[in-house]
């Protein structure tokens, strides 16, 4: 441990793990961006990684260590010792890019993790806060890289054609050449799969379960925040509880019910449903905003002589409005996202709802990039609101987040 | 001079507010105990019933009707058969209404005619009942006409057929069922393993993340959406696309790891033991890890930045101010976090169904209640399933309201 906390063994382990790194995360980036055979090179990542390290402790100038290792990567991109290695085919404008990517990104980093550290022994708070400077560099790009990768797949794939794809299944270039053809697969989703009115369907549906359940959990939700009656704490809990039933045990009843009387392949069957899956977590948030109101204006506005349902409407609601535009987002997610009974419940193809619609083209006889093109429809409207409501979202998240 | 006390009794206002309340929480709670309770009670009925798929359409008498030429003759033939080819129908018949220039001749046995009504009965009748009546006619006007004017009409049967949902007969066989033999352990140990796992990562992983962000710095926000972005899209897409992307055969993983010289040969993610439950529990962690790196995140940037700046003063490392600092500040958090997601890991179905649908050693309780109940068109196995599901349920609930409870805000 002792001998870890000297400057220049500090300097030279984070700089060979961080070469690795740099040079797995080059070599993956380009890969996907180009398609073309890029790896990292165990030795010259060691050698490198090192030698980085230690001209950063004792050189102390990070602008000319910078510029001498990005010549020196260039130069040793034709022998073994390249931190990355090349297949037969990489053009040389990429092979260049490559190395440089490496160097600059190696480098910069490499300087912020190692600013405390210093030739001689480091104290403890100096080498801890490089430990901790070189986690947090690959925390950011371990968590962004798990995130991205999936996302950045299912939207190249869906650009794809099938043989491109069985080609080479790293290519996620897109052809321009090809224009408006690469929407191919969503054209015909809309065009011969029906998902215009999937599209529809789900919207119509969520927006309907968003009202539904607000209906109910809110004056739910009130008579729970500030209504004294007997029995107000069981009534809590068992909202709770009813959050803990699973909807694989429901759904079996409720599909027996609905083959019966007729509601199974409905929609009016699906809303009746889907709104008492999320007037409990509704309810559930809605109570703990309006029990954080100020109950004094209420009361104002009954010695004033409003009744209480007067007050709900006049006072409770326009001053919950932020808790109400949280609740709906999260409810209108829910719905959108709900896959389960969807897929229970409808079988016939012109009653489909957008997840179940993705999910009827998950066959082998439908190619793969209908299928991603499918998920990326289903997953846009989410997003969007997503990205442009973002403050509500979260909130509606880390409130409702009981729903899971 | 008497001393003024609360009352004792409830006043009118009391009682007024409490009938208020009630009103207002009625609706909610017809409509939760009916789509909610009511199932729940149903389900351990039918777990006590030999329920399969096919029972779900009720047993009735089937009859069509066509007029033909038989020897020279017209004859009405009329056939009747049992739907079922187990299930007895009681008081089994029907009904037609003849027309105008139709004229009957001789009635065979069950049947009798009453004005235009004719009405056949065969009494009970055993399953895979089948049975021709012919019934000669004479017909008085355009033939073609009057066969259409028969055949229009249709015929109405009756009799009623025992309905395995309702009767009384029980059995505890589909307990037997799932209990007997090794699937049940199976089956136990993937969902033990993707619960716990899946739990511990999904915290540990989102603690991770909550570190990442507790500190302000450009593009903060941009990173805590795009971080949130498993946990908000819809399973559907998130589950296919991994599917897509860890194919053995046209995977761009797989492609990688051989171009970068990890592996030989393609692995097959979600295809073979144990792999498949690995993959689908760290599925389950990059799915859900967002949630608690949301929560942490919060408990974290409400910690008194003093503190810190103290522990500074005395000299602490990153590493001890982690350690002794935050660590204590969240176990709250984290235990309440555990819990609710405990549950939940336990409670889904979704993620392994469209991922693997159950196979290579990946199904789990609730994977198994769709597999007993569609696949093998067993619904009362199924719901013995559920049945054990909503048990171990009850269990972590009464620990989710002894120590949850007392935390604040959940």
């Amino acid at each position: 441990m002792r001998i870890l906390r000297q400057g220049g063994v500090t300097g030279a382990v984070i700089g060979l793990f961080w070469a690795f790194v740099m040079a797995i995360t080059v070599s993956v980036t380009l890969s996907f961006a180009s398609g073309l055979g890029f790896r990292p090179g165990s030795l010259g990542c060691l050698v490198l990684g090192v030698a980085g390290g230690l001209a950063l402790i004792y050189l102390r100038n990070a602008r000319m260590v910078m510029g001498g290792f990005v010549l020196l990567c260039v130069v040793l991109m034709f022998t073994p010792l390249s931190p990355i290695l090349f297949g037969e085919a990489v053009p040389i404008h990429w092979q260049l890019m490559a190395v440089v990517a490496f160097g600059v990104f190696f480098i910069w980093p490499l300087n912020v993790m190692l600013v405390e550290a210093h030739p001689g022994a480091l104290s403890r708070h100096a080498f801890e806060d490089a430990v901790i400077r070189f986690l947090t560099g690959f925390g950011y790009i371990v968590f962004t890289a798990v995130v991205l990768i999936p996302f950045y797949v299912m939207v190249m794939t869906s650009l794809k054609s099938q043989q491109a794809l069985l080609r080479n299944p790293l290519d996620f270039s897109i052809e321009l050449s090809r224009g408006w053809d690469l929407f191919r697969s969503y054209s015909e989703l809309f065009g011969q799969f029906n998902f215009g009115s999937y599209l529809w369907t789900s919207f119509y549906v969520s927006v309907l379960t968003v009202l539904i359940t607000l209906l109910f959990s809110v004056p739910g939700a009130y008579a729970v925040a500030r209504l004294r009656f007997q029995g107000r704490a069981a009534f809590s809990r068992s909202i709770l509880l009813i959050y803990m039933v699973p909807m694989i045990v429901l759904a079996l009843p409720i599909y027996i019910v609905f083959s019966m009387t007729g509601l199974r392949n409905t929609i009016p069957g699906l809303l009746m449903i889907y709104p008492v899956t999320t007037i409990p977590v509704a309810l559930y948030m809605l109570q703990g905003y309006f029990r954080g109101l100020p109950g004094e204006v209420e009361e104002a506005g009954l010695m004033d002589g409003l009744s209480r349902l007067q007050v709900i409407w006049k006072i409770t609601l326009p001053l919950s409005l932020p808790a109400m535009v949280s609740v709906s987002l999260y409810v209108f997610m829910i719905a959108w996202n709900e896959f389960l009974l969807a897929f229970m419940l409808l079988d016939d193809p012109s009653k489909f709802t957008l997840t179940r619609g993705v999910a009827m083209l998950n066959s082998s006889e439908i190619p793969r990039q209908h299928l991603m093109a499918g998920a990326v429809i289903a997953t846009i409207p989410i997003m969007a609101l997503f990205l442009g409501l973002e403050r509500f979202m979260t909130k509606g998240l880390t409130a409702g987040s009981v729903k899971g | 001079m008497t001393v003024p006390t609360p009352p004792t009794t409830r006043g009118a206002l009391e009682r007024r507010e409490a009938r208020l309340a009630w009103s207002l929480l009625l609706p909610t709670i017809t409509i939760v105990s009916l789509v909610i309770i009511l199932p729940l009670l149903a389900i351990f009925w039918i777990s006590f019933k030999p329920v399969g798929l096919a029972d779900l359409r009720p047993v009735a008498p089937v009859i069509r009707e066509s007029l033909r030429e038989r020897s020279g003759e017209m004859v009405i033939e009329y056939r009747v058969r049992n739907s079922s080819q187990q299930k007895e129908i009681v008081g089994l018949g029907f009904t037609d209404t003849l027309h105008d220039g139709v004229t009957l001749g001789v009635l065979p046995e069950p049947c009798s005619v009453d004005g235009s009504a004719l009405r056949c009965d065969f009494g009970d009748v055993e399953g895979g009942f089948n049975e021709r009546i012919r019934i000669p006619v004479t017909l008085v006007g355009d033939p073609d006409a009057l066969e259409e004017m028969v055949e229009g009409t249709e015929p109405t049967g009756y009799g009623t057929g025992d309905n395995i949902l309702t009767n009384t007969e029980f059995t505890l066989d589909n307990f037997a069922r799932i209990f007997d033999g090794d699937e049940f352990w199976s089956v136990l140990w993937a969902t033990t393993f993707y619960t716990v796992f899946g739990t511990i990562g999904a915290l540990v992983v989102g603690l991770f993340a909550a570190m990442l962000l507790n500190k302000s710095f450009r593009g903060k926000g941009v990173l805590r959406g795009l971080y949130l972005f498993p946990y908000v899209s819809p399973i559907i897409a998130v589950a296919f696309t991994w599917v897509t992307l860890l194919d053995p055969f046209s995977g761009s993983l797989n492609a990688l790891l051989i171009q970068m010289g990890v592996v030989e040969s393609p692995i097959n993610f979600f295809g073979q033991r144990p792999l498949a439950l690995i993959m689908v529990t760290v599925f389950e962690i990059w799915r859900y890890f967002p949630l608690s790196f949301l929560f942490i995140l919060a408990r974290m940037q409400s910690i008194d930045t003093d503190m810190y700046e103290a522990a500074d003063m005395d000299g602490a490392s990153p590493f001890q101010k982690f350690w002794y600092l935050s660590l204590p500040m969240l176990l709250g958090i984290l235990s309440v976090l555990f819990l609710l997601r405990f549950i939940w890991t336990f409670n889904k179905f979704d993620d392994i169904f469209l991922l693997t649908g159950g196979n290579a050693g990946t199904r789990t309780l609730t994977v198994n209640v769709y597999e007993q109940a569609f696949a093998i068109s067993n619904i009362g196995a199924g719901a013995a399933v559920a049945v054990v599901i909503f048990a171990t349920l009850l269990v972590f609930s009464f620990f989710f309201f002894k120590y949850i409870s007392q935390e604040e805000g959940l």
